[in-house]
């Protein structure tokens, strides 16, 4: 479990994360979600304890970071931005300097390391320097030495980050499955990431948390959400009378293609009404969709309203 | 302790990984013996000792020592590294000890390395090998303190090169204080008992006595302080300075 309570840092006149709370449970994949800049990292380096709060704090399953780091940091498998490792080490020599520090030794260090090992399949490399392997493996790597100690907190900055899309879908394949009865809290600004891997969304942006909620409820926040969206031969006859009608907020139309979206006003179904218009017409309808909402509109109007409100 | 175990392995690992280690042994051993055969007068004084070996130790750790230190925080910082080791359960105290002890073992290899010299001096005379074992530990005591030195400036800066320009000025200034030169004059300057106090930090004044075979409690003091109070201010470095 992680707990943040206000937590705030500031560099100089610079308020990177300002009053920041939320909580992850096990069993939650959370999203740190934000554009570049936001403070994403800036809040996992102060849960890991590599950088101090300003004010507030933060707990690791109960752990304060501030008056008990070192039993924080057992318990707490983190990932750095970009995946940092001694690049002069072979995988194996990697490892093992990590489950030592750790306190690991003999056996169980052995069985530690073996786990992590099969877990991201890295017994092809495991004799081969780090500076040596291709991106996607030092990634591996890096996730390896996190959930080496077998830890009850995950937490990773940016973890597909410069990967090509085979690796990323096998680095959040690999996230996925670690995720059970584990608390894994993840930073993006990559708005598939949080549809293919969390459960819930924390929306940050300026230092500020704008929104704590799942994908699915941030959807309904969305003006696409529950709009009706179609195409049609002839469609743009339809728009005048589709615009005059009732709980319609607005009519969009793709240029490109001519793809017709109909949005409602809050609280109102429209897929059944716009259906019988279309059918009243006569017009021969290719394709209709009911829209959940859109992700990125919702991202893109939060953070541009915080950036006015700075402004 | 095992943490640090782990981490001093590593640094040495990591000595040896690159060439620097065996650059770093054979210029020691190669200019230990130039600067105590043909610039030391080791024959023509016609004693059986080492101290003219050892009189040049101060000047080779003056340029060797920061190229050992120079990577040890310097390289975590620009390399990312930094934040991986310090989320990891140990204390900076520990990481800090397990860089030291690293590089000081390793100058105790430098060290031990350079036997044929001992065994040249007992080939030729009768020396007094406890004296020798007296300035070796002294040296490798010296060697220390210039090395804590730089596992604290090295902490300062994500430059390797600064780290050992800083390094090698601040251990130029603690070896010169000693000299006589810099004592004659700091004398028109200073009230005598400044001087004295100022010659009292100096590395040489210290060593001085040591390469004489003489291991004074005062001098065993002055180095093991120095060593101590150089690394927690760098544990204070590191703790001010982390997240940039």
């Amino acid at each position: 479990m992680i707990e943040a309570e206000h937590l705030t840092r500031r560099y100089g006149r610079l308020t990177a994360v300002d009053d920041l709370s939320f909580r992850a449970e096990p069993g939650e994949v959370v999203g740190l979600l934000g554009p570049n800049g936001a403070g994403k990292s800036t809040v996992m380096r102060m849960i890991s304890g590599f950088i101090a709060p300003s004010a507030g704090t933060a707990r690791v399953c109960g752990h304060d970071v501030r008056k008990s780091p070192l039993a924080a940091k057992r318990v707490l498998g983190y990932l750095p931005e970009g995946a940092p490792s001694y690049g002069e080490l072979t995988v194996r020599e990697f490892l093992l300097f990590i489950g030592r520090v750790r306190g690991l030794r003999g056996s169980e260090l052995h069985r530690h390391i073996d786990a992590a090992v099969e877990h991201l399949d890295l017994h092809d490399v495991l004799h081969s320097t780090i500076d040596t392997l291709s991106k996607g493996f030092r990634r591996r790597v890096g996730l390896a030495r996190a959930i080496l100690h077998e830890p009850a907190v995950l937490m990773l900055d940016e973890p597909t980050d410069g990967l090509d899309p085979n690796q990323k879908r096998e680095v959040r394949a690999l996230i996925d499955a670690m995720a059970r009865k584990r608390t894994i809290l993840i930073s993006t600004h990559l708005l598939e990431e949080v549809h293919a891997l969390c459960n819930r969304v924390l929306i940050v942006a300026r230092g500020r948390l704008l929104a704590d909620a799942t994908p699915a409820e941030l959807e309904t926040r969305s003006r696409y959400h529950g709009a009706v969206s179609f195409s049609a031969a002839g469609a743009g006859v339809a728009r005048a009378m589709l615009e005059r009608m009732p709980g319609v907020a607005a009519v969009e139309v793709d240029p490109l293609d001519g793809r017709v979206t109909v949005l409602p006003e809050p609280g109102k179904k429209l897929l059944d009404p716009v259906q019988e218009l279309l059918r009243a017409q006569g017009l021969k309808v290719l394709e209709i969709q009911l829209e959940r909402g859109r992700l990125e509109e919702v991202f893109r109007t939060m953070t541009a309203r915080a950036r006015e409100g700075e402004a | 302790m095992s943490a640090v175990l782990a981490i001093m392995r590593r640094e040495l690992r990591s000595y040896f990984v690159t060439p620097l280690a065996y650059v770093f042994l054979v210029i020691f051993l190669f200019m230990a013996g130039v600067l105590t055969f043909y610039v030391g007068d080791f024959y023509e004084r016609g004693l059986a000792d080492l101290q003219p070996f050892f009189n040049f130790h101060p000047w080779l750790y003056l340029v060797l020592a920061p190229a050992l230190t120079m990577r040890l925080w310097a390289e975590e910082r620009k390399s990312g590294t930094l934040e991986l080791l310090l989320t990891l359960p140990i204390s900076v105290t520990q990481a800090m000890l397990g860089k030291f002890l690293a590089a000081w073992l390793f100058v105790a290899l430098a060290l031990v390395l350079s036997f044929p010299m001992w065994l040249t001096v007992n080939y030729l005379g009768n020396p007094d090998n406890g004296v020798i074992l007296a300035g070796y530990l002294g040296s490798w005591l010296m060697a220390g303190s210039f090395l804590a030195v730089g596992c604290c400036l090295s902490a300062l800066t994500r430059s390797q090169v600064v780290a050992f320009i800083l390094t090698a000025a601040v251990c130029f200034v603690l070896v010169l204080a000693g000299l006589p030169a810099i004592q004659d004059m700091l004398i028109d300057w200073l009230p005598s008992r400044l001087v004295g106090m100022v010659s009292a930090f100096s590395i040489l004044f210290h060593f001085r006595a040591i390469a004489r075979g003489v291991l004074d409690v005062q001098d065993l003091v002055y180095f093991v302080t120095s060593i101590v109070v150089w690394l927690w201010a760098g544990v204070i470095v590191l703790q001010l300075k982390r997240g940039d």
